[in-house]
């Protein structure tokens, strides 16, 4: 007998029971529609962490001058003054992953604008800084390396720094002063909000860091130099390079210790995704549990099927069928139950993760594989627990199913 | 008359539980050719029913030959067996065993189903196998619309419809009325002697057993009477 007609009658004692068979899809459907949803939810998670990150700036690397060792005392990072200028433009010409480069030079100030003062940090740099920080501006616009040349007494507030002194006015064209010295704002940068560790990254003005060096702090090395590479692929190649080249440029002969270090956020960035998908994983199998349910209710109806059937199958087996006639019989109706299921689980699921999507703007990518395996995983379901009520059936004598009242 | 069914000294016993055995045939030896009808009578509990579901190749014996057509039943396969109850044996039950909520065509159909034929020879098969009995009209009827004596018609176009060398019919009447089983053994009579079908009849009652040509009495598993 061929699959096709085996398909039909499977579908006409399906449709004969009508209630009982989308009573028993339910649990089907339950299951992979849940399995659909945690899973786009869960990557839908993972998304939104990773754009959250790279907010931060995935390929920054940021290079500390290091600490020294002197008669014992190891002192802490920023302590040594052997970060200079000159390294960060090496950086710049030398390494070949490495896309822009900025000196940095900070220093705790206090603001003053007319009545109003404010206490924040100052951050010297030149304008790649901005496009480092992937950081636009609100109003006006960021100094240029003009500005860095001539050490122009500009800055760029940040927006909580803007909102300190000036309220609601736009502080662009003032002039603010910092140790005495006045700064004519240039622009005011976007907020920016918190940083995970709830620094807020908007308190902060941006100057030239030749300004820095010689006006507010008087100092001719650097805190620390600021560099992107030109893809996340490159940050291992940038950060080598740029370790090789300090090490070089300091004479740091083989087998001593750096005297500076190089971090990035690429580790951080890492992590959360490693976190994000064991989520996933969790959500799905928790989700897969529902669908081993399913699984056994279609077990528990094609068994209640198989005993109330037991003359059909006798009079089968008596006009000709085969055990393996019969089998197959069983087989398919179970299979095709939890394929139903698995079907409008699927649409289902769709329909839910789009819900989730409208009402909450999560991002929640339709995952094709998650479907796939939805399905795959029904059918299997479908089959596992299909075969044993199927077997009973096949291996049923004719003469006492005949009989059977 | 060519052998067609050999019986040679044949046992069949049930095994209740692991030591409580109940024989049904004690060495039952018969020989019918090509063509009879054979009425087999007995007493409830005679073995009449163990020999004909023996005979049908839904079991198989646990001692003895017997032979179908030559060929040796006990030594086949289930599978064999089941393409032996396909291709020859037509099978009438006393209470019809129809498909329940089924159409006489689809039940009629069923054999041919598991032969293996095309969509369009099940169909014509089946429907020439229900004229034959009379139920030209009633080919779309499900089977719990029809009356006794038409399901049973039902039950004979399905055993007729793949054209079978052996109908074996067990108590064919038993549900029916005078008038109604009058009708059903006309008909099996037509295919026995029309179309040479041997058949096989078991029933208890005298009268319907005058329709075959033969009559073999059962008792205690055993044949007690053949003539």
């Amino acid at each position: 007998m061929d699959l096709f007609i085996t398909i039909r009658v499977a579908l006409r004692a399906l449709r004969k029971n009508k209630l009982r068979s989308l009573l028993t899809v339910l649990g089907v459907v339950i299951g992979v529609c849940a399995v659909i949803t945690l899973v786009n939810m869960g990557s839908g998670a993972q998304i939104a962490i990773e754009k959250a990150i790279s907010g931060l700036g995935t390929n920054l690397l940021i290079i500390f001058p290091g600490s020294v060792t002197k008669g014992g005392i190891r002192t802490g990072y920023g302590t040594v003054t052997t970060l200079t200028v000159e390294d960060a433009q090496a950086i710049q010409e030398e390494c070949p992953a490495v896309q822009m480069v900025t000196p940095l030079v900070n220093t705790a100030a206090q603001v003053v604008f007319q009545n109003q003062n404010w206490g924040t940090s100052a951050f010297g740099v030149n304008p790649d800084y901005q496009r480092i920080k992937n950081w636009p501006l609100e109003h006006g616009e960021f100094f240029t390396l003009q500005d860095v040349k001539a050490a122009t007494k500009v800055c760029v507030l940040g927006k909580t720094v803007a909102e300190k002194l000036f309220g609601g006015q736009n502080p662009v064209g003032q002039v603010i002063r910092m140790k005495r010295i006045p700064f004519r704002v240039v622009g005011v940068l976007t907020p920016k909000g918190q940083t995970a560790f709830g620094q807020d990254q908007d308190d902060t003005i941006v100057v030239p860091y030749t300004t820095a060096q010689k006006r507010l702090v008087g100092i001719t090395y650097l805190t620390m130099v600021m560099a992107s590479a030109i893809s996340l692929d490159l940050m291992a190649d940038a950060q080598d390079q740029i370790s090789n080249l300090l090490r070089h440029r300091h004479q740091i002969k083989k087998g001593e210790d750096d005297d500076f270090t190089v971090r990035n956020l690429a580790d951080l960035i890492g992590v959360f995704s490693t976190i994000t998908r064991i989520l996933t994983l969790l959500l799905g199998s928790i989700a897969s549990i529902s669908l081993v349910v399913g699984g056994i209710g279609i077990m528990n109806i094609m068994l209640v099927s198989v005993t109330e059937r037991t003359r059909e199958i006798g009079i089968r087996m008596s006009v000709g069928a085969k055990p393996k006639d019969i089998l197959l019989q069983f087989l398919l109706e179970a299979v095709l139950l939890s394929l139903m299921g698995g079907s409008i689980g699927i649409f289902l699921g769709i329909g839910l993760t789009s819900a989730v999507t409208y009402f909450t703007g999560w991002p929640s990518p339709v995952s094709l594989y998650a479907i796939l395996v939805a399905f795959l995983f029904a059918a299997g379901v479908g089959i596992f627990f299909g075969l044993y009520p199927a077997r009973k059936a096949s291996r049923m004598n004719p003469i006492e199913a005949l009989r059977y009242e | 008359m060519t052998r067609f069914i050999s019986a040679e000294q044949l046992h069949k016993t049930y095994y209740l539980g692991d030591d409580v055995e109940v024989p049904a045939l004690r060495g039952v030896s018969l020989e019918v050719g090509k063509g009879e009808f054979v009425a087999i009578m007995g007493p409830s509990g005679s073995g009449k029913s163990t020999f004909m579901n023996l005979l049908g190749c839904l079991d198989i014996p646990t001692r003895g030959r017997l032979l179908l057509e030559d060929v040796e039943l006990s030594s086949l396969t289930p599978n064999q067996l089941a393409e032996i109850r396909n291709r020859k044996i037509g099978f009438v039950f006393q209470n019809f065993n129809l498909l329940p909520r089924t159409s006489s065509l689809e039940n009629v159909e069923l054999p041919v189903l598991y032969s293996g034929a095309d969509a369009s020879k099940r169909h014509r098969l089946a429907v020439e196998a229900l004229e034959r009995v009379g139920l030209k009209g009633k080919i779309h009827n499900l089977s719990n619309q029809l009356s006794g004596g038409e399901q049973q018609r039902v039950a004979i176009a399905r055993a007729l419809v793949n054209n079978p060398s052996l109908i074996l019919a067990d108590e064919p009447t038993g549900n029916l009325d005078t008038q109604t089983s009058a009708e059903i053994m006309q008909i099996l009579k037509e295919l026995n002697d029309v179309y040479g079908i041997t058949i096989i009849l078991i029933t208890h009652e005298a009268d319907i057993a005058r329709y075959a040509r033969r009559q073999v009495f059962f008792r205690d598993g055993t044949i007690v009477h053949d003539q």
